[in-house]
Parts: structure tokens; C-alpha cells; sequence
């Protein structure tokens, strides 16, 4: 793995190393993925029959959402304490931090599991209206990125993590920091999500 | 990020716990500005205000894009500027009559 150039050394000519430009070139492509459907929300709300969006909207459940979006703000800030703790030396603090952000990204899953069943059982489906429609696909793509995140993080957290910090600390810690502007990212996208769904 | 030494890291971890506490303080004030009587337009750029600074503090301290490289500035603002003709393409079809009949 080491003998891949400029994974933790920066690149003379972008003053960054490889790793950190990936990832933000990456998110600067999700950016533009979601701002498509962000797009496509404005698009079909104006399009809308005045009332409909409102309609649909007030059967979100608000409290359910506002649990999540604090869920996710706890679990950003034990991802960045899990890559201070790396850097200060702390792997104990670090797999701890790590962990309560695990346990975050599966109590946001759990709650939107039970938000998602609620519809079904009263009938409300994606196919129910373009509210719906629009309201399945964000929060659905949304995730599938909690999800992806969840592997990542999980796999940090086992075994691997533990050879990785014995064999090499500077890289583990690398692979914390660019898993976290991911998961900063996935916080992020929610943040909009959250007002622009359930409360407007 | 730059090269830290173990006290500029303790620093940045008071930083993370004051943002943690702004970001929740934002989030309660978003679900309580929601009742206010408003109008759609004024509700929307409300939501969109207090969530443009929640991003931004999210991007700024926990993705630590205040001390970022250039580089990244440069690339992020590029994606800013397609980004805001992606979401004014609506707004321009809204308010552009031709082909309506």
C-alpha cells in the first residue's frame, strides 16, 4: 500500500495529497447529484398544484426528523473526535468516538425505518404523489449514503483499524480524516434536507 | 489541514465542542422559526439562512476547510458557481414565457 505515491506526503504541484483530492473531488461530484434533485424539488414545488406540497408535507413526522438531524450533528463531531484522538496519540478515545458514531449512523437508520414503515402502513408511497415522490428519492439516496458511510466506518472499527495503527499511524489517521469529510458531507446534505421536506 | 502539534489539536477540539452546541442551538431555532406566520418565500429563505450557516460550520470546522489548501477553495467554488445555475434553471423556466401556449 505504501508504495502508492503521495497517499500521505503532499503532491509538489496540488500542495495536497492524493487521498484529500479524491475525496473532494468526490464530493464536489455528490454536490452537483444532489443539487440535481434539490433542483428537481424547486422544479416540480413551483409546478405543483398550490397546497399539494403543503398537504404531503404535514404528514412527515417532525419530532422523528429533528431526532435525526441531531443524531447526525452528534455523530459529526464524535468523527472529528475520533481523528483528534488519532493525532493525539489516543487509539482507545479514538475506537470509542468511533464506535458512539456507528451507533449514531444506526439510530438514524432505525428511525427512519420506522418513519418509512408508517407511510407504507397508511398506504403512502413513493407513487402517492410528487411530493412523495420527490420526498422517497432524497431522503432514499440519502441513505444509501448512510449506508455506504456505515461500511466504512464499521471497517475502521474492527480489527483492520487496530493492524493498521501498529503498522502504520499516520496513514490510519489519514483514512479517519478523508472517511470524515464523507461522513461530514452525508451530515451536510441532511442539514438542507430537513428544512426544505419537513418544514416548509 | 496543515501539520498539527498535540496543543493546536486540543484547540481545535474546544472549537468542535462549541460548533457541536451552535450547530443543536441552529437546529432548534430552524424547527421554531417553521411556526412562525410567515409567508412560503419568506419561511423558505428563513430555512435556507439558518441552514446555509449550519453547512457552513460544518464545512469551515469539522471538514477544516478554513485552513484548507487552495487548491480545494478553488475547486469548491467552481462547484459552488455550477451548482447555482443548476438550481436557477428552475427559476428561468418559471419566469420564461416562450413556448407556453
Amino acid at each position: 500500500m505504501s508504495n502508492i505515491p503521495y497517499i500521505l506526503e503532499d503532491r509538489p504541484d496540488t500542495g495536497l495529497n492524493n487521498s484529500k483530492l479524491g475525496i473532494w473531488i468526490f464530493l464536489a461530484s455528490e454536490v452537483m447529484l444532489f443539487g440535481g434533485l434539490f433542483s428537481a424539488y424547486v422544479f416540480l414545488r413551483i409546478a405543483a398544484p398550490e397546497g399539494d406540497f403543503d398537504y404531503w408535507g404535514s404528514k412527515l413526522n417532525v419530532p422523528m426528523a429533528t431526532f435525526n438531524t441531531m443524531v447526525l450533528i452528534t455523530s459529526s463531531v464524535t468523527m472529528v473526535m475520533s481523528w483528534a484522538s488519532l493525532k493525539l496519540q489516543q487509539f482507545d478515545k479514538y475506537k470509542m468516538y468511533l464506535g458512539i458514531t456507528i451507533l449514531c449512523a444506526l439510530a438514524f437508520l432505525v428511525v427512519k425505518y420506522f418513519e418509512y414503515t408508517s407511510k407504507f402502513e397508511y398506504g403512502v408511497y413513493p407513487s402517492s404523489s410528487t411530493f412523495m415522490g420527490i420526498y422517497f428519492t432524497l431522503t432514499g439516496l440519502h441513505v444509501l449514503h448512510i449506508i455506504g458511510g456505515l461500511f466504512v466506518l464499521v471497517y475502521f472499527w474492527t480489527k483492520q483499524a487496530d493492524k493498521m495503527w501498529e503498522e502504520n499511524q499516520d496513514l490510519l489517521a489519514n483514512r479517519i480524516e478523508i472517511t470524515g469529510l464523507y461522513w461530514h458531507f452525508v451530515d451536510l446534505v441532511w442539514i438542507f434536507l430537513f428544512p426544505i421536506l419537513y418544514l416548509l | 489541514m496543515s501539520k498539527e502539534t498535540d496543543h493546536s489539536i486540543e484547540h481545535h477540539i474546544q472549537t468542535y465542542i462549541r460548533v457541536f452546541i451552535a450547530l443543536g442551538f441552529l437546529t432548534v431555532v430552524t424547527v421554531a422559526v417553521s411556526y412562525l406566520e410567515v409567508s412560503f418565500i419568506e419561511a423558505f429563505f428563513l430555512a435556507i439562512a439558518i441552514a446555509t450557516i449550519k453547512g457552513s460550520l460544518v464545512l469551515g470546522f469539522f471538514m477544516h476547510l478554513i485552513s484548507e489548501k487552495k487548491a480545494i477553495i478553488w475547486m469548491l467554488a467552481a462547484t459552488l458557481v455550477t451548482f447555482l445555475i443548476l438550481m436557477f434553471i428552475p427559476l428561468i423556466w418559471h419566469t420564461d414565457s416562450t413556448g407556453i401556449y
